[in-house]
């Protein structure tokens, strides 16, 4: 079995397992495991409500910034710079959207996939790029939003360092695996 | 926050007045807004489902189970929270559903993880350091199959999708790493959060 193979299963059969976990054991333990359920899930609307304010700031802020042409105008002036180090200019706006917004990371990726083909770099880089990283706008905002918080004190500054560190090491990586 | 909210906003306003899209900048907070609510209704139903399902794991003492195990661990990352909170417990699910891409039910745990977190906080409007810890965990997006982009990469034919995983874990292993170790250090040095509940 192939470590493609093992995870695959694994990604299968995860949910079910822990659902049956969960039950199973709450039936053992006499949990009334109907009116506990029901009784977690009341604050499913609740918590969805709570997230909208938080949101609509960050989805609103980052739809503006991405209608509004600055990031290909980044493109144009980082592409002098990160030619030196093997970055074609495909790939940037990958670097600059994956942090703001998942679905618009991965369709950038699915069209550099689509129009330069399986074999070129431009499409092994940002594939790297884009399944390594989580969206840290939108993470804080739903995380943060659901409990109220609007200090978020350093979280952002890590996640973005974080996101940086990661770009520079998929560059490092992808150079030194398919150059 | 406030700078960036405000930096985003005004970036976007004069780069759209110097392309002519200006237009557009302002079509985009009719269509952002109207994608947040879908995006926040969406979630609805999968996230009742698994506070549910939680709460069920919380009573019946699995939750528990998993923060003993863990505590090695966790201990050091997160040392303000006490160690029989649930959590950890929690924390330690919403980390493994993001390992195995399972983000249906890694976000629902997450912020029941975030909703335990808060109890312990001391100041309800600003994020602990606990809570940024856990944040730089799930920001640095540690998975271990990048499932969507091997999706992508089947649909182009491309002929190898697994070669990408290797050096897809490597990354994405520096950034986590990288994200921990970030949050531990600004934690020391960032101001402390104030004080204002004498019984948190």
């Amino acid at each position: 079995m192939t470590f493609q193979s093992v995870m695959n299963v694994i990604s299968l059969w995860a949910l079910p397992f822990i659902i049956l976990l969960i039950l199973t054991m709450g039936l053992v333990k006499k949990v009334p495991i109907y009116e506990v359920f029901t009784d977690g899930a009341k604050d499913g609307f609740k918590v969805a409500v709570n997230i909208i304010p938080y949101l609509v700031a960050i989805i609103v802020a980052i739809s503006m910034f991405r209608a509004s042409g600055i990031i290909e105008m980044l493109e144009n002036a980082l592409s002098g710079i990160l030619a030196q180090i093997h970055v074609p200019a495909d790939v940037i706006p990958v670097m600059i959207v994956r942090s703001l917004s998942g679905s618009a990371a991965l369709g950038v990726f699915s069209d550099i996939a689509n129009t330069l083909g399986p074999d070129d770099y431009a499409t092994k880089l940002s594939a790297i790029m884009v399944g390594s990283s989580e969206t840290t706008f939108y993470v804080l905002a739903v995380y943060f939003g659901a409990v109220g918080i609007s200090k978020l004190r350093y979280a952002l500054l890590v996640g973005l360092l974080a996101d940086i560190i990661g770009i520079v090491a998929a560059v490092c990586v992808c150079n030194w695996m398919f150059l | 926050m406030n700078y960036i909210f405000y930096f985003l906003i005004v970036v976007s306003i004069i780069a759209g007045a110097i392309n002519g899209k200006l237009s557009d900048v302002v079509n985009a907070i009719l269509s952002g807004a109207e994608l947040s609510v879908k995006v926040a209704f969406s979630l609805i139903g999968i996230m009742a489902f698994w506070l549910g399902m939680m709460k069920i794991a919380e009573k019946c003492g699995l939750i528990e189970i998993i923060s003993k195990l863990i505590k090695p661990v966790t201990k050091k990352m997160f040392n303000e929270i006490p160690e029989n909170s649930p959590a950890i417990g929690d924390i330690a699910m919403s980390f493994s559903a993001n390992a195995f891409g399972l983000t249906n039910a890694a976000t629902p745990i997450g912020i029941k993880a975030m909703e335990e977190l808060q109890k312990n906080n001391t100041d309800k409007n600003s994020a602990s350091n606990a809570m940024c810890m856990f944040l730089a965990m799930n920001t640095a997006g540690f998975q271990l199959i990048p499932a969507t982009v091997i999706a992508v990469l089947i649909g182009i034919g491309y002929k190898n999708p697994t070669e990408i995983i290797a050096p897809t874990l490597l990354v994405t292993t520096i950034a986590f790493i990288s994200a921990i170790l970030l949050a531990k250090l600004f934690q020391r040095f960032w101001s402390p959060q104030e004080n204002k509940e004498v019984n948190p």
